[in-house]
């Protein structure tokens, strides 16, 4: 469904990405994992546009979206709950949910934002609260929401886990697949999680410095010696 | 008292016009953060426009007034808002992204090119047109002094009520409107969700640009006479109105406008006409002192 071939980005005279080859089947859930600053963020970006890529091609459903508009990215069915959840401060949130629906067709809007209701209860309450007051928690709740109601078919996650209490780190979790196991939701999710992710996913990648290193299955990922020893050792593994 | 009431119904009409202009500094201002230098331009093309129009009009026989400035609206508001969405592609658009001055300095230009275009192809002389909107109520009658309200005030403050009143609805309550507020915020997300950002702030432009264009149409209108200069004197009142009313706020623009159409009034009625510039910007400079940031303008104080 995705695929990514050689794929640089720079900022200026940084290379963020150098040579990223991926590929995400439909109906997966693929994680990416990382350390800080190796290109995970930038690659999510850079499948919407954002920055564009230098070098390399970017396919979605085998068409070419290297150069296409970010806008037409995602009316191809693409959506992200972006890093640092950028939610819009001065809407409120029944409006930021508004506002991830402008490329959904608006006769399903009622019965998403449901969904989106059934799935973070919290958000119903906060309804009508500009979305700049929410907590951090409820905000990446927000995100998430935001980016399920423009109905994508390949959802792009950016650390969905930052910020929240564990409890509702299993509930995401969960209903993300959940989402994939009933609806068929294809997902690309960015970790610190790395534990809970590769349990979660099918398949996961390992960056390092804007480089894929690593691959496999979620299960051979964690119990890779090199895998353990630099995302997991110490990490509580409840 | 007769007089303090005709004045102020005199500044409410002047008011309304820099309101009708200052929206359109104001959502410029708050979608990308910079302030359209050809504004006032636009403003003065509309007026052009609509001495041009009633011109024309006149000659054809047409002499229904109201059909006659319905159709030079009309005309004003699509010419206009082809020019306002020519200053975005030229002076804005291409320099999106680098350091902030440079886009000013284009609109500076681009100001200056529709000024003296203007002036090419109209002549530098004031251009004046027979009065269409004539008579008006007395409402009040003492022996030495008479309040009055005339038609074409009437017109310029029931249309300026009329438009700010659709306007606010479009920005709260339609999905351009929400559009426009998503991008004001965070032009990247916006493009995230799946908002045309590019088509989004041309939209703006182009409606910023057809307020002017009603502002023109009245003032030519109310005074019957126009030069190719009152682009920028009516540009840097309605600007300085946005700057009181707190640039980025579209009440603020209006109280703005609202304000400084008073002061103007009332300083060259009770003190001096010919510092009444000086008047407006004396106040604009106190409240800044003591809001930085205008009138109904917010403070940036956020949970990012
Ligand atoms: N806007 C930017 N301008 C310049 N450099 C950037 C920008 N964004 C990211 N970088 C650089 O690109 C590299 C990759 O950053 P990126 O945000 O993709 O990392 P990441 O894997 O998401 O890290 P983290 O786990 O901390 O979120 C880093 O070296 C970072 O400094
Ligand atoms: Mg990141």
């Amino acid at each position: 469904m995705l695929n990514l071939q050689g794929v640089h980005t720079f900022y200026g005279p940084i290379e963020a990405l150098r040579g990223v080859t991926l590929d995400v089947a439909k109906g997966e859930i693929v994680t990416l994992i990382g350390a800080n600053g190796a290109g995970k963020s930038t690659l999510l970006m850079t499948i919407c546009g954002r920055p564009r890529a230098a070098e390399g091609s970017i396919r979605f459903d085998g068409e070419d979206i290297t150069r296409e508009e970010t806008f037409s990215i995602i009316r191809r069915g693409i959506a992200q709950a972006p890093e640092g959840r950028r939610i819009f401060a001065r809407l409120t949130v029944f409006e930021n949910l508004q506002i991830g629906a402008t490329v959904a067709d608006p006769g399903h809007f009622a019965s998403d934002i449901e969904k989106v209701f059934t799935l973070f209860p919290i958000l119903r309450k906060r309804r009508d609260q500009r979305g700049g007051t929410l907590s951090g928690g409820e905000q990446q709740m927000l995100s998430i929401g935001r980016a399920l109601m423009g109905r994508p078919r390949l959802l792009l996650l950016d650390e969905p886990s930052l910020g929240l209490a564990p409890m509702i780190v299993k509930q995401i979790f969960a209903a993300i697949a959940e989402i994939n196991r009933a609806q068929g939701l294809t997902v690309l999710l960015v970790e610190q999680n790395a534990y809970h992710a590769l349990r979660l996913a099918h398949r996961g990648y390992v960056m390092q410095t804007g480089r894929i290193v690593l691959s496999g299955s979620g299960a051979e990922l964690l119990a890779n010696p090199e895998v353990r020893a630099a995302y997991l050792e110490g990490g509580v593994h409840a | 008292m007769e007089y303090f009431l005709q004045q102020a119904i005199n500044g409410l009409t002047l008011g309304a016009i820099y309101g009708l202009v200052a929206i359109g500094y104001t959502m410029v201002y708050g979608i990308i953060g910079m302030i359209n230098f050809a504004h006032g331009e636009i403003y003065m093309i509309g007026a052009f426009i609509a001495v041009i129009g009633f011109t024309i009009l006149s000659m054809l026989g047409i002499s229904s007034v109201p059909f006659a400035i319905l159709i030079v609206l009309i005309v004003a508001i699509l010419f206009t808002s082809v020019y306002g969405w020519a200053v975005e592609r030229i002076a804005y658009r291409p320099l999106r992204g680098s350091f902030r001055l440079a886009p000013l300095i284009s609109a500076i230009g681009m100001s200056i090119f529709l000024q003296n275009y203007v002036q090419v192809l109209q002549g530098a002389r004031v251009k004046p047109i027979q009065p269409i909107v004539t008579g008006g109520l007395t409402l009040m009658s003492s022996s030495h002094f008479t309040v009055s309200l005339s038609y074409i005030q009437i017109l310029i403050i029931l249309t300026t009520v009329v438009l700010m009143v659709g306007f606010s609805l479009l920005i709260t309550r339609t999905a351009l409107g929400r559009a426009q507020r998503a991008c004001e915020q965070d032009l990247t997300m916006a493009s995230l969700v799946g908002i045309n950002v590019d088509r989004t702030i041309s939209l703006t432009f182009v409606i910023g640009a057809g307020l002017a264009a009603v502002a023109g149409v009245m003032v030519t209108l109310y005074y019957g006479v126009i030069d190719f200069y009152i682009g920028f004197q009516a540009g840097i009142k309605a600007f300085a109105a946005a700057v009181l009313g707190g640039i980025g706020s579209l009440p603020g623009a209006m109280l703005g406008g609202l304000l400084i159409g008073l002061v103007e009034a009332f300083w060259s009625a009770y003190f001096t006409i010919e510092y009444k510039d000086l008047a407006t910007f004396s106040i604009l400079i106190l409240v800044l002192i003591f809001r930085p940031t205008g009138l109904l303008g917010r403070p940036e104080v956020e949970k990012v």
